[in-house]
């Protein structure tokens, strides 16, 4: 690899990081606001324009407030677990396609980190790698309600891990491959073949069980159990307090931005638009990624925006019906989707 | 037992057909509410910069009024202190000198009229009391503070403001 | 190979770690990093699908399953029962066992030649897929009907027995 190349991936990461970063940031905001506008409120309007500025305030005021570690916290623990939280939550990006290959001057750019060859998986494992953040984190606390909290977080995603894995089976069968950049590229344009092109239109049951089981991995309402605050105080953050909390808090928004990468990227065609061929015949190489890659972040905002939307219309479930809905209704469907899917793969083979 | 009204309504518990079970449909139901919603105008008022319109008949901050020739009305008959339930009025009688006839109305004035706005239940009795017609409770809601004695309001803040001054 | 040996290094020295913890959550937790450099031998050997699915699989998931164990069970030094020293015999003995079946094994090995890839893909889904569902089919039928078994074993031993009066 050249070193222009290494500059090139580096001011990538960079991005990226800073991207989600800032993404995150307005998540708040945005929610705060969303859920104003859901309630017929104005939410937050006072720091700045519309209240632009209220995610610094916020930020100033988490960095202000005191660290507090418990006396009979395991100190060291205590402080890994928020840490974790948020480097899985930030990791997570690394294997997502933002864009097709642009063209500039002679040079050709992966607008994406790098594409090994089992992207989903990795994405799989680093979310799967998010519990032991909140795990950690509960335990060390030294706290009931944290240690339950943390129990809960536990179980509840690797229960939806299951269902997850298996929906993701399916849609593997279709598309052949585990690499994101392929399973994006085939969903080129939108109409080819007599059919649509995105993975959403030929795999929408396998779709709605992944959207579930990502709000029970990211716990957002109606699956936020662990931090239930009606049952457990605060849940595993109960006994958190100034930047660690936030710590927390962020790695909760850079999930729910990372896992509506994923979704847009798996199902909804990454960034495939409609008429894609005709505008990047008429702007040429170079501008055309870039409008995939605004057509990308459309959707990952339309998802984001789909999160808070539901936050606000859904209560929380019970915790055992959290369980059947995981283990008794979305398992045996994803199973039901893998066999409807192999047949009629199969048939689709034999006739066409 | 039998219903005392008419009202009772019996309920029974059907079991949920398939698209109850499937919870989509409701889903998207309560859904497309929340969006309705997000599309409603928002029903708050931004206080400080905006107010809301007092109904004719609210009570708020006292004012000791002036008569056409700017002269105070208030002749510290003491009626609406006596009036007061909760017993927030204080004050001291002063007699008119010579050459205040331009600032007080009768004879006899409020050199000293407090009002206490804690104790203060804003009934509007001493407006009903007074005979020269000289309170009114039709100023805004009473501001707050950090100390006791600021809500201790003298006649600085009670008298309206001179008619030319 | 000096990354090798450094990860070696690593995955020796947190597993003795696993061993020596006081505390049996910390013991869970080294054997997390134990598993993530296991993860990196993967790598390093070009078999990524292996690696990411220890990953999953095994930090993800088994180990989540015994962090949460430990942190139910709340052992500490207080409530942990005195071992005799009939159990501690045992113990030396079974341990002494499988140590020297392991030495048995191990030199038992020919030297074999320094792993040279020849197919850089050797590791990838495609071939493994291919490797599993053809030339190994029935092994793999085989033990995934020791896993059907095993799971038809713990629900049957969860399930409450009929004839015995329920108590809630």
């Amino acid at each position: 690899m050249e070193l222009s190349d290494l500059i090139i991936k580096l001011v990538l990461v960079v991005v990226i990081f800073a991207i989600s970063l800032v993404v995150a940031m307005y998540s708040t905001y945005a929610e705060r606001k969303i859920a104003a506008f859901f309630q017929d409120r104005v939410g937050p309007n006072r720091a700045g324009p519309f209240g632009m500025l209220q995610p610094m305030a916020d930020g100033v005021k988490m960095f202000m407030k005191e660290e507090i570690i418990p006396t009979k916290a395991s100190s060291f623990l205590f402080v890994v677990g928020p840490s974790l939280a948020i480097m899985t939550a930030c990791i997570g990006s690394a294997v997502i396609p933002w864009g097709p290959r642009m063209q500039v001057g002679d040079r050709i750019i992966d607008l994406q980190v790098t594409d090994i060859n089992v992207g989903i998986l990795y994405i799989f494992g680093v979310v799967s790698l998010g519990v032991y953040g909140v795990m950690i984190g509960g335990w060390a606390s030294n706290n009931k309600y944290s240690l339950l909290g943390a129990i809960r977080a536990a179980s509840q995603n690797i229960s939806y891990e299951i269902s997850m894995g298996l929906s993701i089976i399916a849609l593997i069968m279709i598309t052949q491959t585990l690499s994101l950049r392929e399973i994006a590229a085939e969903q080129h344009g939108f109409w080819a073949n007599g059919w649509f092109t995105w993975n959403f239109f030929k795999q929408p049951l396998g779709f709605l069980i992944f959207m579930v089981c990502a709000f029970a991995e990211t716990n957002r309402t109606p699956f936020d159990l662990p931090e239930c605050e009606t049952e457990l105080v605060g849940g595993y953050h109960t006994e958190y307090s100034s930047m660690k909390l936030g710590f927390y808090l962020f790695a909760e928004y850079i999930n729910m931005f990372v896992s509506s990468a994923v979704m847009a990227t798996l199902y909804f065609g990454g960034y495939n638009y409609p008429g894609m061929d005709w505008v990047a015949a008429h702007v040429g190489p170079t501008i055309a990624p870039i409008i995939g890659v605004l057509v990308m972040f459309a959707k990952i905002f339309a998802f984001i925006f789909f999160f808070m939307w539901i936050r606000w219309t859904i209560p929380r479930f019970r915790y055992d019906q959290l369980m059947h809905l995981g283990w008794k209704t979305l398992i045996p469907l994803a199973i039901a989707n893998i066999v409807i899917t192999g047949v009629v793969v199969k048939l689709i083979q034999h006739f066409a | 037992m039998e219903p005392l009204s008419n009202k009772r309504k019996v309920i029974e518990a059907k079991p949920l057909n398939f698209w109850e079970k499937a919870y989509i449909p409701a889903i998207a139901q309560g859904l497309s509410i929340t969006l309705k919603h997000f599309f409603k105008k928002d029903v708050t008022i931004r206080y400080p910069e905006q107010e809301r319109e007092f109904s004719e008949n609210f009570r708020g901050l006292h004012s000791l009024k002036r008569d056409e020739q700017g002269r105070e009305r208030c002749t510290a008959c003491g009626l609406c202190a006596l009036s007061c339930p909760a017993e927030a009025i204080t004050m001291t009688a002063g007699e008119r000198q010579k050459g205040e006839e331009n600032l007080y109305r009768e004879e006899k004035y409020a050199a000293v009229y407090e009002i206490n706005m804690l104790r203060c239940i804003f009934c509007g009795l001493c407006e009903e009391a007074c005979p020269k017609e000289a309170i009114y409770l039709d100023g805004p809601i009473v501001p707050s503070d950090y100390l006791r004695k600021d809500f201790i309001y003298g006649k600085d803040k009670l008298v309206e403001p001179p008619l030319n001054p | 190979m000096n990354t090798f040996y450094f990860i070696a290094f690593l995955s020796i020295f947190f597993s003795l770690l696993v061993i020596f913890a006081k505390n049996p959550v910390h013991s869970v937790l080294y054997l997390i990093i134990t598993f993530f450099t296991f993860t990196i031998h993967y790598v390093i050997l070009n078999a990524q699908f292996l690696a990411i699915v220890n990953f999953i699989v095994y930090m993800g998931a088994i180990l989540v399953l015994f962090l949460f164990v430990m942190m139910m069970l709340n052992l500490n030094k207080e409530s942990e029962p005195n071992k005799s020293n009939l159990i501690k015999i045992v113990g030396v003995i079974g341990g002494g066992c499988l140590m020297v079946t392991l030495v048995a094994a191990v030199k038992g090995l020919a030297k074999s030649q320094p792993v040279v890839l020849q197919n850089p893909d050797l590791g990838s889904v495609q071939n493994l897929g291919k490797v599993l569902f053809g030339e190994f089919l029935l092994p793999f039928e085989v033990s995934s009907i020791l896993l059907l078994s095993a799971m038809v074993g713990a629900v049957l031993l969860a399930t409450k027995d009929p004839k015995q009066p329920k108590t809630v």
